[in-house]
């Protein structure tokens, strides 16, 4: 039997999930033996998207794709990436539902772009040149640079067939999912891959796994406000915690390192809207309605992942 | 034809509704454009309900519920209140019109008080114009 073919492409992400991958390490080597890696853009294979374009529809059994889509690059890529492979994965927290990078939808392109070329204390760029979506060199040569667009998770372009959540999804939950991927262990299409737990049902914080019950909080805290107890629950310390309705995959890494979760294993099992079920979530475990107005920027603590894909599908303005 | 709110009131069995019941016996009279959906307590409400009636299109979204101390679950109006408060702020923050989602206690015998409010959500909500959000788009 030929081997399964695999193919990664990274949108508009950082490269941390392509890092996650390589991070399985021993086990890399067996995935790496056991499929064939026919094309993985721009970080690893050196691969042209003209060869991804010349495969045949279909030819391609499993597509990773990590990072928003942000350009019409990206946008044109998944469209390719979606008719060569049978199953296409979404790839980390910006894939399925934005990311943090997501979170560039609540500026404008103007804002951005002056932010990143112009204004920032170590941009040397007194004629405020800004990158153009073409210019000619040489007065012969034209090259072109694609166009931004509103960030947007993998699924509001093309279908979707499987999510793996996390930013990046911890190496541990990437050696589950290569497994069951190669073992044809699949939950239905649509599905997240995940355990199926949140990360308070993993995490050693929490009180209700000692049989103790789960207490209100009554202040609210920043994470630089002072520290958190040796094994407390952070929620009932105050400091927001959004484990109770983020996929625990990761372990419950962060909450064992004194910082509260931030959502980054999108949500768990039956949430739709991530941001409002954290609102909500969030909101049901303060002790009074005063300490609602304490809590700094909830667009960002609650949003921080999912802002392109959560009510109200917030869009950059041009 | 001109443009009519829709407005989406979910109400608490044992005090809003009952209250829109009794104005209705009394004939207070409040406008058509109010379509009532009746929940077991104000605590029921997911701010997910909210999202989905302006984003199936609703022009705006109320919430009724008992009064403090009366609620019949005890606690389901406090926790109403801290999700309400908490919504409110975030969707302010991303641009949405606080006052297409708003919150109220109306018991069971303030008939009166239900079609005064009917009657300034629907001034309100006409005030503002169409839900842009409609269809889950752009803000
Ligand atoms: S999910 Fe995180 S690690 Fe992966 S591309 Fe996005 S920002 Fe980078
Ligand atoms: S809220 Fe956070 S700290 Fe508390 S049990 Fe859940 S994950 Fe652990
Ligand atoms: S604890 Fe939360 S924020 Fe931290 S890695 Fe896990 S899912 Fe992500
Ligand atoms: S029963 Fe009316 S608010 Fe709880």
């Amino acid at each position: 039997m030929s081997k399964p073919k695999l193919a990664y492409y990274l949108a508009g992400g950082c490269g941390g999930c392509d890092i996650a991958v390589v991070d399985i390490s021993e086990m890399l080597v067996d995935v790496a033996l056991a499929v064939d890696i026919v094309f993985w853009a721009p970080t690893v294979a050196d691969a042209k998207y003209k060869d991804l374009e010349a495969m045949p529809d279909g030819s391609i059994d499993v597509g990773l794709i990590s990072g928003n889509i942000r350009n019409s690059e990206h946008e044109h890529i998944a469209h390719v990436m979606r008719s060569k492979c049978k199953v296409l994965i979404a790839f980390g927290i910006c894939a399925t539902n934005g990311g943090i990078k997501g979170l560039v939808n609540l500026h404008t392109t103007e804002q951005l772009l002056d932010k990143a070329y112009v204004n920032t204390f170590s941009t040397d760029n007194p004629n405020k040149e800004l990158p153009q979506t073409s210019c000619v060199v040489d007065g012969k040569y034209e090259l072109t640079l694609p166009s931004l667009m509103y960030a947007r998770p993998l699924d509001q372009v093309v279908k979707v067939d499987y999510y793996i959540g996390g930013c990046p999804p911890h190496y541990e939950h990437v050696k589950k999912a290569f497994t069951a991927l190669l073992s044809g262990q699949l939950p239905p299409p649509g599905s997240w891959i995940t355990m199926g737990k949140a990360v308070c049902e993993v995490c050693d914080r929490n009180p209700v796994l000692k049989g103790k019950p789960k207490k209100f909080a009554t202040t609210v805290k920043r994470t630089i406000d002072g520290a958190p107890s040796e094994d407390g629950c952070l929620l009932e310390e105050g400091y927001l915690c959004l484990g109770p309705v983020t996929q625990g995959d990761c372990g419950s890494k962060c909450p064992a390192a004194n910082i509260p979760c931030r959502g980054c294993g999108g949500p768990i099992p039956g949430v739709k809207d991530f941001s409002l079920r954290a609102i909500s979530a969030i909101a049901s475990m303060l002790d009074n309605e005063e300490l609602v107005d304490q809590i700094p920027g909830p667009v960002h603590l609650f949003y921080r992942y999912t802002l392109p894909s959560s009510f109200p599908y917030k869009r950059l303005k041009s | 034809m001109a443009w009519e709110p829709r407005l989406v009131v979910i109400a608490c069995h044992w005090c809003t509704y009952a209250g829109a019941d009794l104005a209705g016996s009394l004939r207070y009279s409040y406008p058509p454009t109010v379509h009532i959906v009746r929940v077991p307590c104000s605590g029921r409400v997911e701010p997910e309900f909210i999202a989905e009636a302006l984003r199936r299109g609703a022009d705006g979204v109320f919430i009724g519920g008992c009064h403090f101390g009366d609620c019949h679950y005890k606690e389901g109006n406090y926790k109403a209140i801290r999700r309400f408060k908490l919504l409110k702020r975030a969707l302010t923050d991303l641009g949405v019109d606080p006052d297409r989602v708003q919150l109220e206690w109306i018991s069971g015998s303030e008939g009166k008080k239900f079609a005064e409010a009917m009657t300034a959500f629907d001034a309100k909500i006409r005030e503002l114009g169409p839900n842009p959000m409609k269809g889950g788009a752009n803000v």
